[in-house]
């Protein structure tokens, strides 16, 4: 398996561009396609959502992306599984630093409602359409989102969150 | 310290259930009827309180974060009438430390540390899933030494078991049948004390690494093992006898937290809460990793989705591991315990006190780490809980660019309100015993 298809035309599924990393399919849908590409592989068979979650590409030097797709400063990540052929599938879609927000595949499978939310709490990326995007992790009144690379570790001083003293 | 106040220092605003004058369509909709694909009429239709001549029908209590039956820290925002649940919220957070940024600070050799922690019941699952995603960014998947691999098999199946043991222990405790708790725990205690042997330590062993394992089986280590698995089955057959032919177990599990298996599949659920609604659903044949090809076992499945299936879904999946590992004392083969890469492998010690060079190499890749080719990887395998999987991004140097850790505790819990709506209170520990969280996977 190589990680770039070597053919002549560039391998595509429903409109989007694909790629294979470690032998492993990736589907690369722009942010507007998004939920059209994810609601044809629901009906391709992948009924299960197993993992939804996101990156903050701000520090890493360069990433290959196929002809077509302009990286972006988050990216979200679903793996997607079908029972029936007993394969993955991965779906990357940027997700632009001013406007951190993307469709809430809540109404595909119910069961993206919380790594959507933990996605929102870490990194601030907004699911439009989410029934109930609060934070999930941390307290409510936390400032900032861990998980971005521009959050420092170490400098905070432990919060106990309205505690009497 | 007045009662408000004390009432205030709990308060998670925004992130907690809302009483029911106040919640819209759009919210019962969420919580009732998303996964049945209701329409929003159906789903308020739904929702509705059943007519009551005093106007303060419902009730919202906490149970939890420091209820003994939540397994850790997890609360429940329930709205009750009388003793029948009719809403649940799982409100988690409470033992968030951040695994997944301490992970971006840690080199590849010592990630292992860090996801180990995560779902401490099952560690050498953490850790295999870790390694393997590695190792495919490496490229090395292939590589691994068969005795490293039949190695790995036979911790992880031996995990299953003192998982599985756990649940047994603590879903005894939690309907009433607390003497199970000891036998539980006793009957863990022997795996653990085989672990404690090989690996030093009774949990977090951070004992399989990229690339193989830490050090080889000890001497007698088959002896120990076929304790183990002679000690099991009668112990086994006790458990029958004290619980699963027991009219009141029966009772108290049989219809209780029932899930379809639609359902269970719209909300990513895996593991024994899947297999209970009859998909047979089990990465170790479905995907194979490992060798699990090469063993016979087969697939627990229940038919009704209820409670009682989950209990005895995992009481006989410790019967199949052990039919597996009779299989793996049988074939493992001899050899080497690690790849012999030295990209990734620390120089044998001996060495150490003869070459500067394999000094200066055992000091690099402990201080500095091995680099790992940019790209990313998932890996999914099968936790004694479900579908645990490992995201990694790499930008090419020696520690993850992001870590992700798919944890089937987190997903499974999403399940708990659709399992407790319109039950009873004293079910509601029932349900949640039986979908067996850990919050430190929840969490992370």
């Amino acid at each position: 398996m190589t990680d770039v298809q070597e053919s002549q035309q560039p391998e595509t599924l429903h409109g989007s561009p694909v790629t294979w990393s470690r032998g492993q399919k990736v589907v690369h849908p722009s942010r507007a396609d998004y939920i059209k590409v994810l609601k044809k592989l629901l009906d391709d068979g992948y009924s299960m959502c197993s993992d939804l979650t996101a990156v903050d590409y701000l520090t890493h030097p360069g990433r290959e992306l196929p002809v077509g797709v302009a990286a972006e400063r988050f990216e979200v990540v679903l793996n997607l599984t079908s029972i029936a052929s007993r394969d993955r599938i991965r779906v990357r879609v940027q997700v632009p630093e001013s406007d951190a927000s993307i469709a809430s595949t809540f109404d595909l499978w119910p069961g993206t409602e919380a790594m959507e939310r933990e996605v929102f709490d870490m990194f601030g990326v907004s699911f439009d359409g989410h029934p109930d995007l609060t934070r999930i992790l941390m307290p409510e009144d936390w400032d900032g989102h861990p998980l971005r690379k521009d959050y420092s570790v170490g400098r905070i001083p432990v919060q106990f969150k309205g505690a009497n003293s | 310290m007045t009662a408000v106040e004390n009432v205030r220092q709990t308060n998670e605003g925004a992130q907690e259930m809302r009483s029911r004058s106040e919640i819209g369509a759009r919210e019962l909709l969420r919580e009732v009827g998303a996964v049945l694909r209701m329409s929003e009429a159906e789903a308020a239709k739904l929702g509705q309180v059943p007519a009551d001549p005093d106007e303060d029908q419902t009730m919202i209590i906490n149970m939890g974060p420091q209820h003994p039956s939540t397994h850790g820290v997890l609360r429940l925002m329930l709205e009750l009438q009388g003793e029948t649940v009719l809403r649940c919220k799982p409100i988690i957070g409470y033992l968030h430390t951040g695994m997944e940024k301490t992970g971006e600070e840690l080199t590849f050799l010592q990630g292992g540390t860090n996801v180990t922690r995560m779902d401490y019941l099952s560690p050498l699952n953490n850790e295999l899933v870790f390694s393997m995603a590695v190792e495919k960014l490496l490229g090395i998947e292939n590589d691994i030494p068969e005795r490293a691999v039949w190695m790995r098999m036979l911790l992880s199946e031996l995990n299953r078991m003192s998982s599985h043991l756990l649940f047994l222990a603590t879903n005894g405790m939690d309907i009433g049948a607390v003497s199970m708790m000891l036998y539980g725990w006793r009957e863990r205690e022997e795996v653990l004390r085989f672990f404690q042997k090989v690996t030093g330590l009774r949990m977090n062993h951070n004992f399989i690494r990229p690339g193989g394992l830490a050090a080889d089986l000890p001497p007698g280590w088959r002896d120990d093992v076929l304790s183990i698995l002679e000690t099991l089955p009668p112990r086994l057959a006790e458990y029958d006898i004290l619980m699963t032919d027991q009219p009141i177990w029966r009772e108290r599990l049989q219809g209780v937290g029932v899930i379809t298996a639609d359902e269970a599949l719209a909300l990513g659920t895996s593991g024994p809460i899947l297999r209970s609604t009859g998909v047979a659903w089990d990465l170790r044949r479905d995907q194979p990793y490992l060798r699990y090809e090469d063993v016979e076992f087969d697939v627990i499945v229940g038919t009704y989705g209820d409670a009682f299936d989950r209990y005895a879904i995992r009481l006989n999946e410790i019967r199949e591991s052990i039919r597996i590992v009779y299989q793996i004392l049988d074939r493992m083969p001899l050899g080497d315990y690690r790849i012999q890469n030295k990209k990734v492998t620390p120089p044998p010690r001996a060495r150490i006190d003869e070459s500067m060079e394999a000094l200066i190499h055992h000091f690099k890749i402990f201080t500095e780490g091995f680099k790992v080719p940019e790209g990313e990887v998932y890996v999914g395998i099968e936790s004694p809980r479900g579908e645990i999987g490992c995201y990694i991004v790499s930008d090419g140097g020696p520690k993850p660019y992001r870590i992700h850790m798919r944890a089937p505790s987190f997903v499974n819990i999403q399940a708990l309100p659709h399992m407790m709506r319109g039950g009873l209170v004293a079910d509601a520990v029932a349900v949640i015993s039986s979908v067996d969280p850990v919050l430190g996977e929840v969490d992370r």
